[in-house]
């Protein structure tokens, strides 16, 4: 016992993250362009993703964006850095953004009725339709002791009868569609369903083929969209607590 | 001294008496054009004489060239130095050689799927993942399939095997499961506790990623490879780059750096699989302490690379300059915490007698399943077989690298573990050492890509020996076969089950902790 003491003390531990430090560090970051772009057309060539296009303005879509940075060197005038915290929202068309953009507010709309039934606690269903398991490592980072999502009454269930929301994953394949939609059958109602990451938000690299779709929305209405790839846990938490209405009492 | 390749060709044509046309494959593998008539003949008798073991089997569509549907077996031995690679048309079918060599039997239903290439006298040819759904006569990886083809709704019952008998249940568990893990099926028979049978259906995560890599630029298909299975994305781009690299210098520098790097993702990886062992017997407190030491690794990923799982590092012809000197002295403090960290949850698990008592005996994988099955990486080594890519066939830096392979012979879950904890101190000075080699020039270099043949990269991936193969032609990749370490660990388990009670699946599935992405593509 003694020893474990010792150990305690002597060992640098990761200490459970309070939430004022999940709100000051959002992780997910997106490229933006600053006034120096003058829209050359560069970084759409050099972008894998086809997520940055020009017309009037430079408009990236976060819904896209793979977050590989290769937009940033391909920039002759240096105006583009990874420098937009991106938030998860309710809109997918929040996550268009322009040159010079503010980012969108962290502020997700659920209908009235859905916040009475939840109150303030959230039972979770993570369903993968077709992710590369990268999105699955973060959702598990949610339960260690770090992020503890259990600390805030927000719970990973086993079954979808238990779940107040989905939380999806992948492009929604061909082989995993039937899967996904008895699994939001079997979720009572009033029930959510967040995309998370970007295949779950756009397709993704691998979406739009003969074996996958482009995308959560198309078959489930989505609530949430929390944009990365993969999003960061604290990306996550804060896209939660914020869906509960439980980031403006603090 | 191993053999080269040369010499097992020249050995070859010895044998038959006919000159073998070769096709280029690079410096180190060779690639030899056979009748099909001697296709299997010659793979058989290779792994008889040489044991010579599969490590692609897979087919690429040649015809719109003149050529054919044709058969491709990359073979690997640790008595040669490099891949032998065997090449046969055919006309739609072909003699199955699973009948002979068990570890052909998922390669060819696979390439039935694909290709519509029967191989007849299969035992098992139902479908791998066209099931259900899918219309007979959908063969996507033609070349007269294009990606985006809408196929219609059809229904084709898959036929799941039935064990009868007094008392005997089935459970079907999945695709969608308790925990967050991926999808797939797993069907149970069972008597009592103990599981007689178990089938295992994947599939459900199959995204169409061969296709769309054969149409994907150089520095697009690399972001793909990251995200064919995201936990062994570094694992899969080095595999990728290795096969398409084959005809170009990289500097030393990049080498180590990209050994650096495999090693950091071994590590997070490990980390995740020790603590789901004590998560799935119940012992929450390591578990929790052991998850917080992959955070650890996970947060100096990001404070390294701005990735948490190292995606966006690897470039074509480099890499990006993470291991500046002032994150080097991070690294090495990191990992020495994580290190010593791990070793005491790992030893206070060992001397737990109710983690032990559910760890030990559990799903045994013996030494002669292991090598019929054809299984690799930590799985294999914990069932006694002494092979690792990184020693055996090195790529990168690794050949000037110093390191152990454990091994182990009891091949159950402790045995996995134990590898698997062994390979993290491993890994640790493995890191340290790459780092310090790097000298000399990190510029990328220009990348000459092989204007035909085919290029093999194999890497030795966390789970194990991850391979991609190039097919080019004029200077385009005409086919991307991918193979996932998974893909050769999957029957493993339908095995190492068997006898075991159905509470202890969550902990062998755990201890063999497969991709289902990486195997479904």
């Amino acid at each position: 016992m003694l020893d474990i003491i010792k150990r305690r003390v002597r060992d640098r531990r990761i200490e459970t993250e309070p939430l004022a430090i999940l709100r000051q560090q959002g992780c997910t970051r997106a490229p933006m362009a600053d006034s120096r772009c003058d829209l050359c057309g560069d970084c759409v060539k050099a972008c894998p993703a086809s997520a940055i296009t020009i017309e009037d303005d430079w408009i990236i879509d976060t819904g896209r964006c793979l977050f590989c940075g290769d937009c940033v060197p391909a920039c002759p005038k240096a105006s583009i850095s990874l420098s937009a915290e991106l938030p998860a929202v309710s809109q997918r068309s929040s996550l268009v953004l322009r040159r010079n953009s503010t980012l969108p507010e962290l502020k997700i709309q659920l209908r009235d009725e859905v916040r009475q039934v939840l109150g303030r606690s959230l039972a979770i269903r993570e369903v993968d339709a077709g992710s590369c398991n990268g999105c699955e490592v973060e959702v598990n980072s949610l339960s260690n002791p770090i992020y503890d999502l259990e600390r805030f009454g927000i719970k990973i269930v086993a079954s979808p009868r238990h779940a107040d929301m989905l939380l999806v994953t992948g492009p929604v394949t061909r082989n995993m569609l039937p899967a996904l939609l008895k699994t939001y059958q079997a979720t009572p109602e009033p029930r959510l369903v967040a995309a998370m990451g970007t295949c779950a938000i756009s397709g993704g690299p691998f979406g739009g083929t003969y074996a996958a779709g482009s995308g959560v929305a198309e078959v489930l209405p989505v609530d949430i969209f929390i944009p990365g790839c993969p999003p960061h846990p604290r990306t996550v938490v804060l896209a939660l607590l914020e869906a509960l209405g439980r980031l403006q009492v603090t | 001294m191993a053999m080269t390749t040369a010499e097992v060709v020249d050995r070859l044509e010895h044998e038959t008496g006919n000159a073998l046309t070769t096709v280029p494959a690079g410096e180190r593998d060779r690639a030899i054009e056979v009748p099909l008539s001697s296709f299997n003949g010659m793979i058989r008798s290779l792994c008889a004489e040489d044991e010579a073991v599969i490590s692609s089997l897979h087919a690429c569509d040649d015809r719109d060239s003149g050529g054919s549907l044709a058969l491709y077996c990359v073979l690997t031995s640790r008595k040669w130095n490099g891949a032998l690679i065997l090449t046969a048309p055919t006309g739609g079918q072909y003699p199955s050689l699973t009948p002979f060599i068990y570890s052909a039997n998922w390669y060819e239903r696979e390439i039935q799927d694909m290709f519509g290439i029967r191989a007849e006298g299969h035992p098992d040819p139902r479908p791998l993942v066209l099931y259900d759904t899918w219309p007979e006569g959908t063969y996507p990886l033609r070349k007269d399939f294009p990606a985006d083809t809408k196929v219609p709704l059809a229904s084709s019952p898959y036929p799941f095997k039935v064990v009868e008998g007094d008392g005997v249940f089935e459970v079907p568990v999945g695709p969608v499961h308790a925990g967050v893990i991926e999808p797939g099926h797993f069907r149970f028979s069972i008597a009592g506790e103990p599981i007689l049978n178990l089938e295992i259906r994947l599939g459900y995560l199959h995204r169409g990623v061969e296709k769309m890599l054969e149409a994907a630029s150089p520095s697009k298909a690399l972001l793909m490879c990251e995200r064919i299975s995201g936990d062994n994305g570094v694992a899969h781009s080095l595999a990728y780059l290795q096969a398409l690299e084959s005809d170009t210098e990289v500097p030393e520098a990049i080498e180590y750096g990209r050994c650096a790097l495999a090693e950091l993702e071994r590590i997070h990886n490990h980390l995740g699989d020790i603590a789901g062992l004590a998560l799935d017997t119940a012992f929450s407190v390591p578990a929790a302490e052991l998850y917080s030491v992959k955070e650890k690794m996970l947060r100096l990923n990001q404070r390294l690379t701005g990735h948490r799982l190292l995606w966006g590092v690897m470039k074509v012809g480099g890499m990006r300059d993470v291991f500046t000197p002032e994150a080097v002295d991070e690294v090495q403090r990191t990992l020495m915490e994580v290190g010593n960290e791990t070793d005491a949850l790992v030893q206070r698990m060992l001397n737990t007698p109710s983690y032990m008592d559910r760890a030990e005996t559990t799903g045994r994988v013996g030494l002669k399943v292991a090598k019929d099955l054809r299984l690799v990486g930590p799985v294999s080594r914990a069932s006694g077989v002494d092979a690792d890519i990184r020693r055996d066939l090195p790529y990168a830096g690794y050949g000037k690298l110093s390191f152990r392979v454990p091994v182990r012979t009891e091949g159950d879950v402790l045995a996995r573990m134990h590898v698997k904890a062994e390979e993290i101190k491993e890994s640790i000075s493995l890191i340290i050492e790459s780092i310090d080699k790097m000298s000399g020039s990190r510029a990328p270099v220009d990348v000459t890509i092989p204007s035909k043949g085919v290029r093999v990269g194999i890497v030795e991936s966390p789970r194990g020996e991850v391979l991609h193969a190039l097919h080019f032609r004029d200077g385009r990749v005409i086919r991307h076969k991918v193979r996932d370490a998974s893909f050769c660990n999957w029957p493993g388990i339908e095995q190492a089950v068997l006898g075991d009670i159905v509470p202890d699946f969550p902990l062998i599935n755990k201890s063999f902790n497969l991709s289902y992405s990486g195997n479904d593509l």
